[in-house]
């Protein structure tokens, strides 16, 4: 690191993304402050399908009519946000890039690597998805994981480039483990949109049992500026079912690759363990919203322990257990 | 929107468990009657509902965890020797729970059978009422279509006459965009009820079905598969026949006796380590076993196995496994006969290839001797004074020996490991605590055995190779994989079919009016289907242009759902 090697260029526009990424973090939570702060005088919108409508797909957003422009106001914070975002992605998409250049290979082949290239892909989708819905709700909360996930892989997981070892020497790498980051990126969006919609349902909960807003008023207050708990549940609903074909996907092709490398399709080695307990696990997930009674905050906790499960798979599995997936890169 | 509001949507609706959240909640079967058929039914309808659906995943991803927290016997046999090891108390417990066996043990059994029944179940039903579905026509148009969640209203400016025309208009451009239609007019009111996306129920079961087909293929492929495995040195050859692998596991219905005759000889084995002072120094890596081929009635070949790359002969897969040195040793007695004389294996104990050996000499030596040994690719010394490997590739390569003598436990009949030694009951004759140095050789070396017994040997074929290696190979055929795989990818196709196919009901009706024909648009999701309103206004938009239309004067929109949309802006 001395020198100004691809890779010491590589770590220096990753650090500039993580510190980027903490400055979008703070725009957003300001962002969130100020919908706060006003948000007490326009209470009603999101209140108007909190009663009968209990659908499972509310439709795309009329063409606004013009009063609700006067509801919502600027956002200038959330502007700034999203630009820093934006500029913290491109920084880290150059070091995602330059590290995949040092390396002469696709730059996801080690926890570090991983763990770069998924929180670009959570950013990737987060900023896509920003082009449909509007989500900058979530942007405190998703930079403030990617934060910690890439500032922990960067601190703690950083290995100098080091050629694959043999059995990382397929196609499959890149496609499997490409097409797995893809799909926790989508969870991750789901449990953000999850999370805010058990706090929705919660504040939707007290108003309807004390119409004087009383208890009400100890949520959040941002939340009146979101939409409803219901309309997040279907939200949360279209990640996780993209997710899941994504994940569905990272399974099959595993079990190809591991047939050609390992000599079997399926072994039960921990990491083929934890893939199958997550994806069981959003199977029940989608299950559950389709079952009476579980409609709500109960599928939503799936949703969460779903992408807690992606998270430990990612972190506490390939660290702490032994297996065959060991191409962590920190054992040696 | 609720999927019940009028009489007619649930008569084709496919039948799902009565407590699926789209289903009328009167279904609920609440108490048996107290009869054996009665209960016997209730007990069906309560697996084959949804929450039991739901509740069996949930516990089957529960119930997979301990596989991951405890060694299994089937992906780390060794794993369990050392857990047993470290926690003698423990262990019958834990076995006699299955947690070394999580995924045959009865409770996992139990969990996913009692999944698959009851999705079995589930899917049987479903799939009749499908197939009526798939054969009725779409339900006849609500009354008041103002009610139903996208909704839109026109005024085409068309003689009163023209009513019917423009339902023909519509129902033509329904069923060139997929639609199944059907007319319902009544008089003065004419209406096209249309359909859409019965393949997305169609995905859905053939998703449940092709995973009864995964476990299948997985059961019955599996009690004809088997893995062998054997260790070819450089220049031998391997026979397929049970008597030369050294160790098989046939499933089921196999028994070893018809493995097709082809041999398999290991010509070379290559290997690249990366040098001292490159990033990765030392890791090794384009494994390469070169090997020929032959089988009866066919030209030898030439083949080459490597790691991700295996080969397939006779429909058996050929896979490479490990490596490792062969030391080729000699060992003669005092009269100088020779007593042993063979290449042999030592396995691998750390990543810089110092390797573990074990020659047993049962015969020709005044006691039963057994030589334990270390292999150093590229001797070092620890700071302790024992030998150490400091790099993989042969640079410097030392080989140590003890002696130990005694009972080496073959004479009874036991099945023993050709690289395990139990000294136990053996006296150490040199290193430890024997008093006399352990043997130590180097390429072309030969050595005293203690006590006068003899003398041992390194030999070397050629100047440039003073070690062969071996490949440890894999020999494996599973005839599950290819019903797996299909399923597998039949079980995708109807997943994104059961998820993103949407499937929606769609009605136009028109009614003479003063200035014109009004026009109403309408439509109903059954699932999740975030295009609905858009599907809409782009039927009404692409109908009323074909025939002329102007808005309708009151509110043309039903804009009653927030949602996080974005608005164009
Ligand atoms: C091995 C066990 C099972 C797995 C992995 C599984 C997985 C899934 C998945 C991924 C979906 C969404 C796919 C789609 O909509 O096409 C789904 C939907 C569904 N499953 Fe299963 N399933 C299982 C067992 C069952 C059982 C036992 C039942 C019956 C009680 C059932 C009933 C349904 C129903 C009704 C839907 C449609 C849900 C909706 O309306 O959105 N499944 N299942």
């Amino acid at each position: 690191m001395t020198d100004l090697s691809l890779d010491g260029i590589s770590l220096l526009l990753v650090w500039t993304a993580i510190a980027t990424y903490v400055l979008a973090f703070a725009a957003y939570t300001i962002d969130l402050a100020q919908r706060s702060a006003v948000s007490t005088s326009a209470p009603a919108r999101t209140l108007v399908a909190a009663g009968g409508n209990r659908g499972d797909s509310p439709e795309p957003a009329p063409p606004a009519s013009a009063g609700s422009d006067a509801h919502s106001p600027r956002r200038v914070w959330a502007r700034i946000g999203t630009s820093l975002t934006v500029l913290a992605f491109l920084f880290h998409l150059g070091g995602t890039l330059g590290r995949g250049i040092a390396a002469e290979r696709v730059p996801w082949a080690n926890m570090y690597e991983f763990a770069l290239t998924g929180t670009l892909l959570i950013v990737a989708v987060y900023l896509v998805v920003l082009r449909l819905y509007d989500l900058r709700f979530l942007g405190a909360f998703l930079l403030g994981m990617i934060v910690l996930l890439l500032g922990g892989a960067t601190l703690g997981f950083y290995v100098e480039v080091a050629p694959l070892m043999d059995p990382l020497k397929s196609i499959w790498l890149v496609i499997h483990v490409f097409v797995a980051s893809l799909a926790t990126a989508l969870f991750a969006l789901a449990c953000g949109v999850s999370v805010t919609q058990l706090m929705q349902g919660r504040r939707e909960r007290l108003l309807a049992a004390d119409s004087v807003m009383r208890k009400a008023k100890k949520s959040p207050r941002f939340l009146t500026t979101i939409p409803s708990a219901e309309t997040l549940e279907t939200l949360a609903y279209r990640f996780t079912i993209v997710g899941f074909m994504f994940w569905s996907f990272t399974l099959i092709a595993g079990a190809i690759w591991a047939n050609d490398s390992w000599g079997r399709y399926w072994g039960f080695d921990v990491k083929e363990v934890w893939t199958f307990v997550i994806w069981v696990l959003y199977a029940g997930y989608i299950h559950a919203r389709a079952t009476r009674g579980w409609r709500g905050s109960r599928s939503a906790w799936l949703s969460i322990v779903g992408f807690a499960a992606v998270l430990f798979n990612f972190t506490i599995v390939n660290i702490y257990f032994p297996g065959l997936h060991s191409y962590s890169g920190l054992t040696s | 929107m609720s999927r019940s509001r009028s009489d007619s949507h649930t008569a084709s609706d496919p039948l799902r468990p009565s407590d699926h959240a789209e289903t009328a909640a009167a279904a609920e079967v609440t108490n048996p009657s107290l009869s054996v058929v009665g209960w016997l039914r209730w007990g069906w309808t309560q697996l084959t509902s949804m929450r039991t659906a739901l509740l069996l995943l949930l516990l089957l991803a529960i119930a997979a965890i301990p596989g991951s927290l405890f060694p299994q016997r089937s992906a780390d046999p060794n794993g369990v020797v050392q857990w047993r090891r470290n926690n003698p108390e423990m262990f019958p417990l834990a076995d006699a729970l299955g947690l070394f066996d999580v995924y045959i043990s009865p409770w996992f059994s139990a969990i996913h059978l009692l999944l698959f029944l009851s999705l079995i179940g589930c899917v049987i039903p479903r799939a009749k009422h499908h197939y009526v579905a798939l054969r009725s026509r779409p339900p006849r148009t609500p009354s008041r279509l103002s009610r139903l969640p996208a909704h839109r209203e026109l005024v085409v400016a068309a003689d009163g006459d023209d009513a019917e025309r423009v339902i023909a208009t519509a129902s033509d451009m329904l069923s060139r965009s997929g639609y199944r239609v059907e007319r319902y007019d009544q008089r003065g009111s004419f209406s096209v009820s249309a359909e859409r996306g019965y393949l997305r129920e169609t995905g859905n079961l053939v998703f449940h079905v092709a995973l009864v087909g995964v476990l299948v293929s997985v059961a019955v492929g599996g009690s004809f598969a088997y893995t062998g495995q054997r260790v070819v040195v450089e220049g031998t050859t391997f026979v397929n026949a049970l008597s030369d692998y050294s160790s098989f596991n046939p499933g089921r219905f196999v028994d070893g006796a018809g493995l097709v005759p082809y041999s398999l000889t290991l010509d070379d084995f290559r290997v690249a380590y990366r040098l001292p002072g490159t990033p990765g120094a030392g890791q090794a890596e384009n494994f390469d076993a070169q090997v020929t081929v032959r089988q009866p009635g066919q030209e030898d070949s030439e083949q080459s196995v490597r790691v991700n790359y295996p080969i397939t002969v006779a429909n058996d897969r050929i896979y490479l496994l490990g490596n490792g040195y062969a030391p080729t040793l000699t060992v003669k007695n005092g009269d100088g006969d020779i007593v042993f004389s063979e290449s042999q294996p030592f396995l691998p104990q750390d990543s810089n290839m110092t390797s573990l050996g074990i020659i047993k000499i049962p015969d020709g030596l005044p006691k039963q001797i057994g030589l334990v040994g270390f292999f150093y690719p590229t001797q070092g010394t620890l700071p302790s004074g024992a030998f150490t490997s400091i790099y993989p590739d042969v640079v410097d390569p030392v080989l140590t020996f003890n002696v130990f003598s005694g009972d080496l436990g073959i004479d009874d009949g036991t099945p023993r490991s050709v690289y395990t030694l139990d000294v136990s009951g053996l006296d150490q004759e040199t290193g430890g605590d024997s008093g006399v140095e352990s043997l130590e050789l180097r390429p072309g070396d030969t050595v005293d055995l203690p006590n006068g017994w003899g003398s041992v040997t390194w030999e070397i074929d050629e100047e440039m190779q003073p070690v062969k290696r071996f490949a440890s190979l894999q020999i494996q055929q599973d005839p599950s994989s290819g019903g797996v795989l299909v399923f597998s990818v039949i079980a995708m196709a109807g997943l994104f079919a059961g998820l993103f196919v949407p499937r929606r009901r769609v009605w136009v009706k028109a009614r003479a009016v003063e200035d014109g024909v009004r026009v109403e648009y309408a439509g109903l999701a059954r699932g999740d289907d975030p295009t609905l309103q858009r599907a809409i206004d782009e039927l009404a938009r692409r109908h009323s242009t074909s025939v002329d239309a102007r808005p309708a004067p009151a509110d043309d929109t039903d804009h009653s759902h927030d949602s996080t949309e974005r608005t164009p802006s």
